[in-house]
């Protein structure tokens, strides 16, 4: 098990550089420098000035070198500084990454714990009245933008309603709560965002789920649990279930991505002050350090959920640990 | 059995939206950007279907055009994914070896990027408009093209009609553009419809986020993000474009499914 994780790691090294390459070419091949910028709002600095921030930032020297150094920086885990507020990105983007992360588990969770059961009982029952009222949820979900279905929670349950908070993960008195009030109260903020963050995913897992489940079911394997007299429910949750779950690991480790990409959305509807946010203020601003800092984070965030989800697979099944690759 | 029925219904929406779209001058009742304060935020009614915005253009009209960006970005940035993807698929699959490992580790390292995080940070460089939103989102989207590509001609390579055709002196070209791509084609040309409904989800988000399609350009996305502003009040804002776009992704989905059963009858339920 060890080795085969020592393995996997060192397959990520080629990927990592891979990411820092490409976010270093995206905001350096942009018409302009930085520095012009920070220029643009200060009308009394001259060319003087400017060639003065360039050596500042280095960016006088040859793309290669600019990215070695910065490169250096990026694994001591320094981002620059970002152009709005003069802070450090790297304490701009760490504050605002539990959030972000909080509720993209949370999200994985409810997705995992919600759509596994649906997707059974839509195998098991196929062609039933449940099933199909999967299938045409699933087609919807998939279909409906988030954030328009978030905009529609926030209009009927916060607006209308008053149901949950408009936005925001803490109310004004926050700081005059106990502990559990606290917890009680970013819960009662996190509900609707969780709800739009796990809608697509939800649609998503639970038709692999029921697929999965179908082609186990008709393997040979059952039909023997079922021919040697096991019940119905030890056949399925005890022989179906546990293969079928194997590849639901894979795509929950895929969906990765997508949950991170769906941050930017639902926590600018919701105004919660994760990565995502960040992200869209940092790109209405021309923030470059800030945006670099972001992408490459969250491709690392990626890789780091995707080999978790390997790491897991491998775990439970050991063809996977002792096989040809 | 349904199911046939249902990507029917996907193609037949389809094309009353191309037609929306081609004829939208004639079939708009207003013209989509034109400002009238004193009819700013009406409900639906008969003068303006769909009610209006808060600088009282009208919501039917610029739906209508809207459905030309939808459409047109659809298209043109799964166009760009597909030449990308096709490209540099068939490359890797038919050359196999080093050419091979080198694209499919950036194919790999490109998917490491969650999408939006991207598409922002180029946005942020180039700015926001339809032709860089096309462009973009095509430009982040041809991956898995490439892997489909790439699968299909690397289980075609070996077949005997493709040694028939070397062995009558076909050149790599030849090889790869008259037989492997056409034979493998087909369930790539699903993924293309599948990807205009993300594209359209795509730009939908962006324009929304207000780093699309820019206002006075009508864009379902766009009228979303100014119907924010007045949420619990102008609901005909929020609802009515948000579902055309499901709508239009859902239809798009449906094609691709039946496409999809058309094309692999295994798939089949």
């Amino acid at each position: 098990m060890l080795s085969y994780i020592i393995k996997r790691i060192i397959g990520i090294i080629p990927l990592l550089i891979g990411i820092t390459i490409i976010s270093f070419l995206v905001i350096h091949l942009a018409p302009g420098k930085p520095t012009e910028l920070m220029l643009q709002m200060n009308p009394k600095a001259a060319l003087e000035a400017q060639e003065k921030l360039d050596k500042i930032f280095g960016l006088d020297r040859p793309l290669h070198i600019q990215y070695l150094t910065w490169l250096k920086d990026f694994f001591r885990f320094d981002f620059g500084v970002s152009f709005i507020d003069g802070r450090p990105v790297r304490d701009k983007i760490f504050e605002r990454m539990p959030i972000t992360i909080l509720i993209n588990v949370l999200a994985l969770l409810v997705i995992f714990i919600f759509s596994i059961p649906i997707g059974i009982k839509s195998a098991i029952r196929r062609g039933s009245f449940f099933d199909r009222s999967i299938t045409i949820f699933v087609f919807l979900g998939f279909a409906a933008p988030g954030f328009w279905l978030a905009l529609i929670l926030m209009d009927l349950f916060s607006v209308r309603l008053g149901w949950f908070p408009v936005s925001g993960i803490t109310s004004l008195d926050f700081e005059n709560f106990s502990h559990l009030g606290k917890i009680a109260d970013v819960a009662h903020h996190l509900i609707l965002p969780i709800f739009v963050a796990s809608i697509g995913g939800l649609a998503g897992v639970s038709r692999y789920m029921r697929q999965s489940m179908l082609n186990i079911i008709h393997q040979d394997y059952i039909r023997t649990a079922r021919a040697k007299g096991l019940s119905e429910r030890l056949v399925i949750y005890r022989h179906a279930l546990r293969n079928a779950l194997l590849p639901i690991i894979t795509i929950l480790g895929l969906s990765v991505p997508g949950l991170i990409s769906g941050s930017v959305i639902f926590e600018s509807v919701f105004s919660i002050p994760g990565m995502g946010k960040l992200m869209v203020d940092a790109v209405f601003a021309r923030d470059y350090y800030t945006i670099m800092g972001g992408l490459v984070l969250s491709a690392l965030l990626t890789l780091i959920g995707n080999l978790l989800a390997d790491i897991t697979y491998a775990y439970i099944d050991p063809r996977i640990r002792y096989g040809k690759k | 059995m349904g199911k046939n029925k249902l990507a029917v219904f996907g193609v037949g929406v389809i094309i009353i939206l191309s037609l929306a779209a081609a004829f939208a001058p004639f079939i708009s009742t207003h013209d989509p950007a034109a400002i009238n304060i004193k009819d700013a935020l009406l409900g639906p009614s008969r003068q303006h279907f769909l009610g209006t915005d808060q600088l009282g253009r009208d919501i039917f009209s610029r739906m209508i055009y809207g459905s030309r960006v939808a459409l047109s970005i659809g298209l043109v940035a799964v166009g760009i994914a597909a030449i990308i993807g096709i490209v540099l698929g068939s490359i890797a699959g038919f050359y196999g070896g080093w050419i091979d490992s080198l694209i499919m580790r950036f194919v790999d390292i490109m998917l490491c990027f969650p999408r939006f995080f991207l598409i922002l940070s180029v946005v942020a460089i180039v700015g926001p408009n339809i032709f860089n939103v096309m462009v973009i989102i095509g430009l982040t989207g041809w991956m898995g093209v490439a892997r489909l590509i790439r699968a299909e001609i690397l289980s075609l390579k070996s077949r005997d009609f493709i040694s028939a055709s070397r062995a009558l002196g076909a050149n790599n070209f030849h090889i790869i553009f008259r037989h492997l791509i056409p034979n493998g084609i087909g369930p790539v040309l699903v993924s293309f419809v599948f990807g205009v409904a993300g594209a359209i989800l795509t730009e939908a988000g962006l324009s929304y986020l207000g780093l699309g399609v820019q206002p006075p350009k009508a864009s379902w996305g766009n009228i979303l993000f100014e119907g924010r502003a007045v949420l619990g009040v102008g609901w005909w804002m929020i609802l009515f474009p948000g579902l055309a776009i499901l709508i239009t992704v859902l239809s798009f989905n449906l094609f691709g499914e039946g496409l999809r059963d058309i094309i692999n009858p295994r798939t089949r339920e």
